[in-house]
């Protein structure tokens, strides 16, 4: 009987080693190490240059790697390119190509393979929606708007390993462009063959630590280890494994159910009771991005810059991002948030200051002066019904709803909230007709022009209109050299000059809040992606 | 019958066309354009390449003779937004996801809606009549997304087995099957009961008691039969509206159906989505509504598909 009930525990034993733990556990025990999440919109498209936004980029992160890469520090490293080499005049980069780069399906990636991949993506017929983010090299925009052609488009193969590209000017943050995925590489030979190559897992070729497994339309995407990854050994996962559930709330109880390692897209309450109670799990990362108000220069009284900094300085923002937003945001101090990196890999943010303050006694006498200037009362402004423009969601009504009562209360004024589809907003912000608009902007790289160059005249999405030729003047010369001390100094002036126009109020920094299960190791935010999950490891 | 047929078929033909013909203008009318996106902008040189590549740049004269062109060949056209999938693909995909989980609901909904109608009318004010009534004010008042966030939060989490959310497989789909079944539920059973109560005092239904006919045969021979009618004549729109989705339900639980793209084509601006499902949806609607008269003769042949009739 003995005998009998201790194979009996022994065999319930066995079965519940094997089944413990399900997916997640030790290499040893022969059992994949899958991380689980959640990427909260299906893909437009799994083809580099197609991509249009996070959706897209976190799994192309995982399964494309472009001449530069961050590593598991979150460092920029060279990636497909062993070296390279920049020309004296910042304008031309020689990159040597790994001799040990595969594409999944075994064949060896190129330079030729670059030199088409970049040419595809300037393609107007492809109508990539990030062409422009390749516009720094020399004929590149003349190609992509018809004006020029495919061959003046000053980026070649000179051998297999190397890639000579030459750029209409220095552009100190060319580098690290190279690792956004508009300049991955696709495999020529594979896309020539077949345009429909990205559409299935079956036909998808890359060149990444990972490769598509499985894409269920609005369901899943498995992405599993690719061996012929030059770096596989630093690669600890054996896959990664992306659900596509839009409604965060679902998510988050998937997350708390134990069925995700790591989850970014949190519900904003979550965030908020999670901190409250110093929960080991939550991390607020790092993010290049500004969320701002853009006042239309073109409606009186906000035409008057003292105006627009009373209503600024107004602003108690430290209780916007403590008591409205709660994601760990940080009060504007700036227009350039933090995350960017100055000449002596410093803070930007630090070197230039805090251009931004709260004083509510200062803002009334500046808008009293301000209207009087342009011959207006504070009744007339209340008499004009004023309305901040916001696109429909919950947290920009809430943020709205504590500027709207700050104003009132520091300031006497009544200004009037419209909520409209973001579809809508646009339309109205390219027509003009609004008289302060939600605004907010993340940025595509880590250098402060990302931000900055939002107000230069020429910029397409410069809202408000800002004209300032001085300015102009300062971006170009940052935007004329690689001298990292010239550039970064003109930036700075160029900071305080937009801070003192005031074209826009900026209300707080963006961060990206995300929780990560016990176990999970190796995750790094780089700030301007989002979590790098690639070098993760899964330990419990 | 097969003239009613063929003249409602051609008539469904006019009504596609028209339907087709408002909601191109409509969607035009409508400021923003599919290459808007909240979290990135683009310049206007590559805004111009995509107006090409989906040839908004041509005047919409053009491009609506275009549609209708690529409609009659059963060709929906290139989704906007997604470069993987073309609309007939999307919704080749879609609707069979939304219809199983539509058909269970349906299932759900005409088991349990007629029953607790009939139920609580022959229990009229007694504690049936009672339960009966107050499911079905619930179904009716709560909205599927508290439904489904009610599910979620105390049977999904509760048990183990079965999943908050996703697809896949059968215990996928029970949660949402639910959610979507109690409107039609509710619904069902109100129509029932206030139908029912109306047959049970009609006086063939007393003679036929008279008759000495069993109750349970007179109940379900005579007073069911009559009584389901109201019922039929909501199935065609409810059977529509439960094939084609709901974006509430699946999007609260991941579920990849059609109902998603309902809303998500229209914010996102996605013309070709946009049409292509409103001309599937009007198929579907305009053939569930002919399905409904068919199947309402049978069920009383009093009533005639005559042209007097109709």
């Amino acid at each position: 009987m003995k005998k009998k009930f201790s194979i009996l525990l022994s065999i319930i034993l066995l079965v519940s080693v094997l089944f413990t733990g399900c997916s997640n556990s030790d290499g040893d025990t022969g059992v994949k190490k899958i991380l689980r999440s959640n990427n909260s919109s299906e893909p437009g498209s799994l083809d580099p240059p197609l991509a249009q936004g996070t959706h897209e980029s976190w799994i192309l992160e995982n399964i494309f790697e472009g001449l530069m890469t961050f590593d598991e520090k979150g460092e920029l490293v060279p990636g497909m390119a062993e070296d390279y080499e920049i020309s004296e005049d910042g304008l031309t980069y020689t990159f040597t190509l790994r001799d040990d780069i595969k594409w999944s399906n075994g064949d060896p990636v190129t330079a030729e393979d670059f030199e088409f991949s970049w040419k595809r993506a300037l393609d107007p017929e492809l109508a990539a929606d990030y062409a422009h983010i390749l516009y720094y090299i020399k004929g590149a925009e003349a190609y992509n708007t018809g004006e020029g052609s495919r061959d003046d488009v000053a980026v070649k193969a000179l051998d297999e390993k190397t890639l000579e590209v030459t750029l209409e000017s220095p552009t100190a943050y060319f580098l690290e462009l190279t690792a956004f995925y508009t300049y991955f590489p696709v495999n020529k030979k594979v896309v020539e063959s077949n345009p429909d190559w990205a559409k299935k897992s079956e036909t998808h070729v890359s060149n990444g630590p990972f490769k598509l497994v499985k894409w269920e339309h609005n369901a899943k995407i498995a992405m599993e280890k690719n061996d012929l990854y030059y770096n596989a050994d630093k690669i600890k996962l054996d896959g990664i494994e992306l659900d596509i559930i839009e409604d965060q709330n679902t998510a988050w109880q998937k997350y708390e159910g134990g069925e995700y390692d790591i989850l970014v897209d949190i519900p904003t309450s979550v965030v908020a009771q999670l901190q409250a109670e110093n929960d080991p799990q939550l991390h607020i990362g790092p993010q290049v991005g500004t969320y701002y108000y853009n006042v239309n220069p073109d409606v009186k009284p906000f035409n008057n810059v003292k105006v627009r900094k009373a209503l600024s300085m107004a602003l108690d923002r430290e209780t916007i991002v403590k008591d409205i937003t709660q994601g760990g945001q940080i009060a504007a101090e700036g227009v350039v948030p933090y995350g960017l990196k100055d000449e002596n890999g410093k803070e930007f943010r630090d070197s230039v200051g805090k251009l931004i303050e709260y004083d509510p006694e200062k803002a009334k006498e500046l808008l009293e002066e301000g209207l009087s200037e342009e011959g207006m009362t504070i009744e007339d402004f209340n008499n004009s019904n004023f309305v901040l423009l916001y696109n429909t969601s919950e947290s920009h009504k809430k943020i709205a709803q504590a500027v709207q009562e700050m104003w009132r209360t520091v300031l006497g004024i009544e200004i009037g909230l419209e909520n409209v589809e973001f579809q809508v907003k646009l339309d109205r912000e390219k027509a003009g007709d609004y008289d302060i608009s939600r605004g907010g902007w993340i940025g595509d790289f880590m250098d402060p022009m990302t931000i900055l160059e939002l107000w230069w005249s020429k910029s397409a999405f410069n809202d408000v209109n800002y004209n300032n030729p001085k300015y102009d003047a300062l971006l170009d010369e940052a935007k004329s050299t690689i001298d990292q001390k010239v550039r970064m100094e003109a930036m700075r002036k160029a900071e305080k000059m937009v801070m003192e126009d005031m074209p826009v109020i900026s209300v707080y920094f963006y961060t990206q809040p995300y929780v990560l299960r016990d176990g999970v190791k190796g995750v790094v935010k780089v700030p301007i992606r989002y979590p790098v999950i690639t070098y993760a490891d899964i330990t419990k | 019958m097969s003239k009613y047929i063929i003249k409602r078929l051609a008539m469904a033909i006019v009504t596609l066309w028209v339907i087709i013909t408002i909601t191109f203008i409509l969607m035009h009318s409508v400021p923003g354009d599919p290459f808007a996106n909240e979290n990135k902008r683009i310049p206007e040189a590559v805004y111009q390449n995509l107006l090409r590549k989906y040839g908004l740049d041509k005047p919409y004269s053009q491009q609506y003779l275009m549609y209708l062109k690529n409609i009659a060949r059963g060709d929906f056209g290139e989704s906007m937004k997604s470069n993987t999938e073309t609309v007939n693909e999307m919704i080749a995909r879609g609707f069979p996801v939304s219809a199983y989980l539509g058909a269970q609901a349906l299932f759900i909904a005409l088991i349990f809606g007629p029953a607790l109608g009939a139920i609580a009318a022959l229990y009229q004010n007694k504690l049936p009549d009672y339960i009966s009534m107050i499911i079905s004010i619930v179904g009716v008042s709560v909205p599927s997304f508290v439904m489904g966030t009610f599910l979620i939060q105390f049977i999904a989490r509760k048990i183990n087995w079965i999943p908050i959310g996703g697809w896949g497989e059968w215990r996928h789909t029970l949660l949402p099957s639910i959610a979507l079944a109690m409107m039609p539920l509710a619904q069902m059973a109100r129509l029932m009961r206030s139908s029912m109560l109306e047959v049970i005092g009609q006086d063939y239904i007393k003679t036929a008691k008279s008759k000495g006919i069993s109750k349970l045969s007179v109940i379900l021979k005579h007073a069911v039969r009559n009584a389901i009618l109201p019922i039929v004549s909501i199935l065609g729109t409810t059977i529509s509206n439960l094939l084609v989705g709901s974006f509430v339900i699946e999007k609260i639980f991941g579920i990849p159906g059609l109902g998603m793209f309902f809303t998500t084509s229209i914010y996102n601006r996605d013309y070709t989505l946009i049409m292509g499902i409103t001309v599937f949806y009007a198929i579907i609607l305009i053939v569930m509504l002919l399905f409904v008269d068919v199947a309402y003769t049978l069920i009383d042949p009093r009533i005639r598909l005559t042209e007097e009739g109709h």
